[in-house]
């Protein structure tokens, strides 16, 4: 029977957020004392050997992330934290935010510190209004403390726009701008926020760090998948028994995650999907569900970890109709700077909707195919390219309910 | 400079580091359909038609903004380059008013050339949802048609980082993005300049004047009426464009001759009045500099730059010139000097001008310009619909025999065609005022430091003894920068700005394209004009020195004052 373990969350449920010294009590702080007495290339050694890859859906390596930004030469680097977690069925971020806020900000500080930037910004969802206090008490306390030398911490707030969550969209909002990604490169690690080298990572990310330090990066890299190692905060939702959070090690499964975990299927229904990695993530058959919930398993079967959410279908889920949602909301959230994005997710909702009501024809399908391949190479940010994956992963994997709506098309005629 | 090597389409390739694929590609003889570009103004990778493979990539490229590195593979023409292009073209086309055949861009469209270059032959998106359509007629020169937009961010990119008006900008989002001024207002609600730079930029029919060709065509078939009209410095180096002559041909002949075949009752010449201008505010300027007067003095001819100033900078209202601009000036002179002398009731006289501005069409109708007593300009024309009308009356322009302006307001010398440059007033300017001040003659009439595209020229001209420094301005951006200097201590005694990047002959009005090229050529055609005429200083005008001896008197004089001057009003910027 898989297990959780708690890297990232060790502390979940042990202390008050709203407290410095219980965190400082369970070995708070030492980790970015102890990066202090290392150089600024060890630290960033250590984390690259550890190799900790992003947390927030890329997967890039997080040690070469601060390298390249420590190896530019500017007067001036910063720090951010991706905190948007618009991801639906995500809350992790929230998890750690709100429950252990300094884990967050010394992952922060360690990274101010190895990179040489003294601020950082931690750029929160809109949505979660009441984690402004938390942060910010937590953040005034380690200042007041002295414990995080000259790197300092502001948050800012979202409006709500998914789009956000993408890293140059996000810099833009950050700077007061309209949120819209930009083309890379540039990156950000070159120019940032304020056009200045700008480390951006996901609160997971900057959260897993301090235990990396303090335990070594042996340590880490040798826990879960090779390849994309350490833990994984997932989040459970849908037709489960346990619609709850989980940290697993990268080389659990998702019929771990599923029928372990999550105490298998409501009310004795069968499987029918998993979608996984929030609404931008494929669906996942049954017949797929060995597959482990690592960057790169993932990949290999046509799906993506994504932020980690694990949404769950029973077999009397009608997934055109599911699929149609999916695509109502890349509608909404698409920023409507490419072409290909701001049309396309139109499109495709148009098309799932009239299959769904009965008037659709084959050549929608091989529309929805060829329109979803373009979009997937050609959008400018990853929500274009990602808005098409889910409702291909359902024409690939579950193409008879779409003949079958197709098939009920011919009926009515 | 790091130069670095690639393969495009198996062509090798060297290019300097940080060369985009599009140049790269252009090296190499590879043409890369593009859409939203527009180089050094609008580099944003949006409209994904310049997308192309690169080897390592799962995901395309956008070529016009992606740099290129040792050792890259691109491949421009592979299935899935042209299907996305195809696709990408079908998805604007889906949401896109095609009525093609009444468009004002029918035949000069980027999105038609980019689908016949494509062999797009259906959208598979027919009948499906379009975005909001707002017609936008509240300013009098420009149209706005979000239905024809888009989205291509051209027009805001212009408006932005070369003009530094900022009226508008994406509002909405996603599908229902559409360009506009903040909160969806008209473009009469915000700081729009109508500089019509926008509509330059624009690759479809979304931005486009404001046309009055029809009011012009029944105001030449009233026999009742009396049509006079004017025609801008920069207009006879562009409009050849439209009849397959190159920029910068020089066709002021067939243009006039032009002009009586369709139908006008005098034909003359804005250059007139633009040396009159010169004799105006060259005396202001040698009033102000020997009496001690608000300096700098800043130039007036640019109706755009002066509903900027009167937007952002009315601070310097105390350093504008007085002076009308020269169609302005023709205006109240064509309803009062020019009626008088040939025996019109000036009721009857319309008075149309041929510009190369978009924002000549507001100047016309502001509130002061009536000193004749009635509106002084009834209509104006863009280079553009003066085209128009003369391809609807199936003149074949190219070959037309050249004719002369018609007297008493037709004849100009080289001072005043220089008009249509940047720098061309400040050198007309300096041609008078040096001669007037110092009762000498010049060596030469060239001043070179005030010509050419740079944005912001200054120079230093010794009169007699007293070095008077100028500078010129092209583009509101470039004023914006020239002001903030003169407001941080530079000094200067008179400045020129024009609203348009290149002056007149980059105007708002122009023949489409107008790029930097383009400007250039139509540029030199202004100089070698200049350099062709006779007279080539303001005050050797001989029908200027009959104008002030029969009915204005002198420069300055009461009755240039009241018809030849003008005010200015502060404007809100919200
Ligand atoms: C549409 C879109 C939404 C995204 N939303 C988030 C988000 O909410 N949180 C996040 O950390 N990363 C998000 N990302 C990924 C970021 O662009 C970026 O890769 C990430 O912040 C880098 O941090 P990491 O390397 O620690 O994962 C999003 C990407 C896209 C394309």
């Amino acid at each position: 029977m898989v297990k959780e373990n708690r890297v990232v969350l060790r502390n979940h449920g042990e202390l008050d957020p709203l407290k410095i010294d219980e965190y400082i009590a369970r070995d708070g702080y030492n980790a970015l004392k102890k990066a202090f007495n290392m150089g600024q290339d060890d630290v960033i050694e250590e984390v690259k050997a550890s190799k900790l890859r992003g947390r927030g859906g890329a997967g890039f390596s997080c040690g070469l992330k601060w390298l390249f930004t420590k190896q530019v030469e500017a007067d001036q680097k910063y720090v951010v934290c991706n905190a948007d977690e618009g991801e639906p069925g995500t809350y992790k971020d929230r998890m750690i935010m709100q429950y252990d806020p300094h884990t967050l900000i010394e992952g922060m500080a360690i990274c101010g510190y190895a990179v040489g930037a003294d601020k950082g910004y931690i750029y929160c969802r809109g949505e979660y209004p009441y984690i402004l206090d938390i942060l910010n008490t937590a953040i005034g306390q380690a200042a007041e403390k002295g414990l995080l030398g000259d790197f300092s911490i502001e948050v800012r707030y979202g409006a709500g726009a998914y789009v956000c969550g993408e890293e140059t969209a996000l810099l833009a909002s950050l700077e007061g701008k309209r949120g819209e990604p930009s083309c890379k490169p540039p990156y950000p690690t070159v120019e940032g926020v304020w056009k200045k080298p700008t480390v951006v990572n996901n609160v997971e990310t900057f959260a897993s760090v301090p235990s990396i330090i303090n335990k070594g990066a042996e340590w880490y890299s040798s826990i879960g998948d090779p390849d994309y190692p350490g833990t994984k905060i997932l989040t459970l939702s849908g037709d489960v028994n346990n619609t709850t959070f989980f940290e697993v090690p990268t080389d659990t499964t998702l019929r771990e995650v599923i029928f372990g975990l999550g105490g298998g299927m409501k009310d004795g229904k069968a499987f029918k999907a998993a979608q996984v990695g929030g609404n931008s993530g494929a669906f996942v058959p049954e017949s797929l569900l060995d597959t482990p919930i690592a960057f790169d398993s993932m990949e290999s079967i046509s799906a993506t970890l994504g932020s980690g959410a694990v949404f769950v279908l029973d077999e009397t889920r009608d997934i055109v109709d599911v699929s149609c949602r999916v695509a109502g909301f890349f509608v909404h959230e698409s920023c409507g700077k490419c072409a290909p994005c701001r049309i396309g997710t139109t499109r495709i909702h148009e098309i799932i909707e009239r299959i769904g009501q009965g008037r659709g024809n084959a050549a929608d399908l091989v529309l929805l195919k060829d329109l979803g391949s373009v979009m997937a190479g050609s959008c400018l940010c990853g929500l274009g390219q990602a808005a098409p994956v889910p409702i291909l992963s359902v024409l690939k994997h579950f193409a008879e309910d779409y003949d079958a709506a197709i098939a009920r098309a011919g009926e009515v005629c | 400079m790091e130069t670095v090597e690639l393969l495009i389409d198996n062509i090798p390739i060297k290019v300097p580091a940080g060369t985009t694929i599009l140049k790269a590609a252009e090296e190499a003889g590879v043409h890369i359909p593009t859409l939203c570009y527009l180089e050094d103004i609008n580099e944003i990778g949006a409209c994904r038609i310049c997308v192309v493979e690169v080897e390592g990539y799962s995901t395309l490229a956008a070529a016009c903004v992606m740099p290129v590195h040792q050792g890259m593979v691109v491949k421009t023409n592979t299935p899935a380059v042209r299907a996305s292009r195809r696709m990408n073209l079908e998805l604007i086309l889906s949401d896109h008013d095609s009525d093609c055949p009444t468009c004002i861009r029918n035949g000069n469209c980027e999105l038609q050339t980019l689908c016949e270059e494509l062999n797009v032959r259906n959208v598979r998106f027919e009948g499906t949802k379009k975005h909001e359509r707002i017609l936008d007629t509240s300013t009098p020169a420009l149209v706005r048609d979000t239905g024809k937009c888009i989205l291509c961010y051209r027009c805001v990119s212009v408006c932005d980082h070369v003009q530094g008006v900022d009226a508008i900008a994406a509002v909405n989002r996603g599908f229902e993005t559409t360009i506009a001024p903040a909160f969806n207002k008209g473009l009469i609600d915000v700081p729009c300049v109508e500089c019509g730079q926008c509509i330059l930029t624009c690759p479809v029919g979304a931005l486009y004047e404001k046309e009055c060709i029809d009011e012009v065509w029944t105001a030449i078939a009233d026999k009742e009426k009396f049509t006079v009209v004017q025609t801008a410095p920069a207009t006879r180096v562009s409009i050849g464009e439209e009849f397959g002559m190159e920029p910068g041909d020089i066709s002021t002949g067939q243009m006039v001759a032009a002009l009586r075949r369709l139908g006008f009752d005098a034909v003359m010449d804005t250059d007139f009045t633009a040396d009159l201008t010169i004799m105006e505010e060259g005396h202001e300027f040698i009033e102000r500099l020997t009496e001690g007067g608000v300096l700098p003095l800043i130039t007036s001819c640019s109706p755009g730059w002066v509903k900027y100033m009167e937007h952002f900078y009315p601070e310097f209202i105390p350093n504008m010139s007085t002076c009308k601009s020269p169609q302005q000036m023709f205006g109240a002179l064509a309803k009062t000097f020019y009626a008088e002398k040939i025996d019109l009731d000036p009721e009857k006289v319309v008075s149309v001008s041929i510009m190369p501005c978009t924002a000549k069409k507001y100047e016309a109708q502001r509130p002061e310009m009536r000193d004749s007593g009635y509106q002084d300009v009834d209509y104006v024309l863009t280079t553009r619909e003066l085209a128009r009308m003369i391809k609807e009356a199936g003149i074949d322009f190219k070959n037309l025999p050249e004719e002369d302006y018609d007297d008493p307001m037709g004849e100009s010398t080289g001072a005043a065609v220089i008009f249509g440059a940047t720098g061309g007033v400040m050198e007309a300017a300096l041609r008078t005022a040096y001669e007037v001040i110092t009762g000498k003659t010049l060596a030469s009439v060239d001043f070179h430091d005030v010509r050419g595209l740079e944005g912001i020229k200054e120079a230093t001209v010794d009169v007699d003894g007293t070095e008077v420094k100028v500078a010129v301005a092209h583009s509101l951006g470039h004023a914006r920068e020239l002001l903030e200097r003169v407001k941080a201590g530079s000094q200067y005694h008179f400045i020129e700005i024009m609203g348009c990047p290149g002056g007149c002959i980059g105007g708002g009005g122009q023949p489409i394209p107008t790029d930097t090229e383009i400007r250039d050529a139509r540029m030199k055609g202004i100089y070698e004009a200049d350099e062709a005429m006779a007279l080539r200083k303001s005050h050797d005008n001989p029908s200027i020195k009959a104008i002030y001896e029969e009915y204005l008197g002198k420069p300055l004089g009461d009755k240039s004052h009241h018809l030849l001057h003008t005010e200015y009003t502060e404007r809100s910027q919200y």
